[in-house]
């Protein structure tokens, strides 16, 4: 841990790095559909909604379980960045993606 | 009867009914009916004949649903694949049927393109999708959708010869040997075990039935046959990723029928509030493809009360075997029922005679729903499809161990062999050990099921590393992406220094099931 405070980006591409084996990294460009590139299935969402909730401490509801929020590292930048908005305490990026 | 008498019939008796609906569109009986006289024109004019085979490799969409009924109009077979397939199996598949024909999405091309190009025998690959991403080295003989759709002469309905005996499909299957099976499926199958389904299911034309299954899997197939059948409705999804749209879907279009597999009602039941959303119109929910835990039996039951729900088992071998009536679901919630309208079933021990009640033995199927034998495998086939009680008919033993109670009513013991049940999938720890082996650094490799709450069994590779490998299990992972399917590729990976050995110096797996259930494991 050098101290540096990741993006929210980075933080999720970190994660998805970790927990997503991909044949080309390259593949991983911020708007490519996750689904569509077979990086992510069913229970992979289920693991992205859980590391979301217990990294940043939002609540992920049913409604929200979209391709719009969901299926590609913009949109779920942006969604993160909305929940996180909405929370009383907005928390600052935390160099947790390595502990996923 | 013929399965494309399925279409046609519903064409002439309610040709504006909306028959299917997908991302956002709908199609009727009639345009659903033309658009598949045009492929079969297509086909024929691109000189597929009768009983030729066609590949078709599509996620669940339109084309998908059209092209099939197209090929059956041409008296050719379809072969639906999973479009999740990697191209060692796709290759192996194309070779393996002869396929003369390959209808696909151009969204699909970086994973086959090579496959495309080294597969003999293709006459013509049709693309659904941008026809700009078509390369010309792609194919000597490659045809865009839009330009197939374009001549209203080619409507008319094509000239067809076939009978029911003749084949209808073939569905690839996952084989003990590693190498996958092509159930070889007639019209007579086919229509034989659709009538048999949408009998016990009382299914009705207002029927309006999601399907979240991938079509190369029978269970969602069926789906579709069945509702054109019965002349209703059918939603089609891609898959079940995001439970919200599914839920949302249903609510909208006023489902009556949702089939599923455990894997699915699992995630559904981890949904936060479901009560909250209108799905009233729910009157059924199926379950195939693995055992539903009774907790959430209990809980599907609650959350959907005024829906029938539906055990059941089969395999692809026959389609469907059984069905536990709803209203048994509180005396025997752990059975999968009694044999289906029009079929026979009972339990034999190892020399093939009939056991009665209570005693395990594997399961045979008698009923003209069960396949004709595996594709270009006779030595398979004779091993599954075995003398009846007629002369010259073949019966199916199942390779599951089953009990029958009192009343006929059946249980799931296990199999017979030791494939793996993973997902409701059928996996081949031989298929997964073949991909294992053929990563560099792997001496020795073995697979085993696990139990899993999720997933039903989980699959476990051990590894032996060859002498000097520096192998990871992320690079084994990343092998295994890309030469099996997803519910194929292992969870759990343990190296070790070296494998037990029986006595003929093979892998000793039931060694390694052993420690696997001794309490002080880890996994």
């Amino acid at each position: 841990m050098d101290g540096k405070i990741m993006s929210l980006r980075d933080q999720i591409r970190s994660f998805i790095f970790e927990n997503f084996i991909l044949e080309k990294p390259e593949d991983l460009v911020d708007d490519a559909s996750l689904l569509e590139k077979g990086i992510m299935d069913s229970t992979g969402v289920l693991e992205l909604v859980a590391f979301l909730e217990s990294t940043y401490e939002i609540n992920v509801e049913d409604e929200e379980l979209i391709p719009e929020n969901l299926d590609s590292i913009k949109n779920i930048v942006v969604y993160l960045e909305r929940k996180l908005a909405q929370a009383s305490k907005p928390k600052a990026g935390q160099a947790s993606a390595a502990q996923a | 009867m013929l399965l494309q008498h399925f279409l046609e019939n519903s064409a002439r008796r309610t040709p504006d009914k909306v028959a299917l609906v997908c991302r956002g569109e709908r199609l009727t009986y009639d345009e659903i009916n033309r658009k598949a006289n045009q492929v079969a024109f297509l086909l024929r004019s691109q000189g597929i004949k009768r009983g030729d085979r066609v590949a078709l490799f599509l996620d669940n969409s339109m084309e998908s649903i059209i092209s099939l009924f197209g090929i059956l109009k041409a008296d050719a077979v379809f072969l639906m694949l999973s479009s999740q397939l990697k191209a060692p199996k796709l290759a192996y598949i194309l070779e393996n049927s002869g396929a003369r024909a390959f209808i696909s999405d151009t969204g699909k091309l970086k994973s086959v393109s090579d496959v495309i190009r080294a597969a003999r025998g293709l006459e013509a690959v049709i693309l659904a999708g941008d026809k700009s991403r078509i390369e010309p080295a792609l194919h000597r003989n490659v045809i865009a959708w839009p330009e197939m759709e374009g001549a209203p002469e080619l409507q008319a309905a094509i000239r067809s010869a076939n009978i029911d005996v003749d084949l209808a499909s073939i569905i690839y299957t996952s084989g003990s040997t590693g190498n996958p099976k092509g159930v070889m499926l007639t019209h007579l199958n086919m229509v034989s075990a659709a009538t048999s389904i949408t009998t016990y299911l009382e299914n009705v034309p207002e029927d309006i039935v999601i399907n979240v299954l991938p079509l190369s899997f029978d269970y969602g197939l069926y789906q579709a046959l069945m509702a054109f059948k019965f002349g209703g409705t059918l939603v089609l999804e891609k898959s079940f990723v995001f439970p919200y749209e599914i839920i949302k879907r249903m609510a909208e279009e006023n489902v009556t029928g949702f089939p599923g597999v455990p894997t699915i009602f699992a995630i559904l039941l981890q949904m936060k509030d479901l009560k909250k959303y209108d799905l009233s119109s729910l009157r059924y929910i199926t379950n195939t493809a693995a055992a539903l835990p009774v907790t959430h039996i209990q809980q599907i039951r609650e959350t959907f009360p005024q829906a029938r729900l539906y055990s059941m088992y089969g395999l692809t071998e026959c389609k469907r075997v059984s069905y536990l009536p709803p209203e048994e679901l509180d005396r025997r919630p752990d059975s999968v029922g009694r044999g289906m309208p029009n079929e026979e079933v009972w339990i034999v021990d190892d020399r093939g005679a009939r056991l009665g009640p209570g005693a395990t033995g594997e399961l045979v199927v008698r009923g003209s729903n069960v396949m004709k034998g595996y594709w270009g495998d006779s030595e398979t086939t004779d091993r599954v499809l075995k003398p009846g009680p007629l002369p010259g008919e073949r019966v199916l033993y199942t390779g599951d161990l089953f009990r029958m109670d009192e009343e006929g009513y059946l249980y799931f013991v296990g199999r017979k062999d030791d494939m793996i049940k993973t997902r409701g999938e059928r996996v081949s720890p031989k298929e997964v050990e073949n991909a294992l082996y053929a990563a560099e650094g792997v001496a020795e490799a073995a697979v085993l099921p696990v139990p899993d709450e999720l997933l039903g069994s989980a699959i476990k590779a051990y590894i032996v590393r060859k002498d000097g490998a520096g192998l990871t299990d992320k690079q084994l992972l990343l092998h295994c992406k890309k030469m099996l399917e997803e519910f194929a590729i292992p969870k759990y990976f343990e190296f070790r220094d070296s494998l037990p050995k029986n006595a003929s110096g093979k892998i000793d797996k039931l060694s390694l099931k052993a420690e696997l259930q001794r309490p002080d494991r880890q996994n």
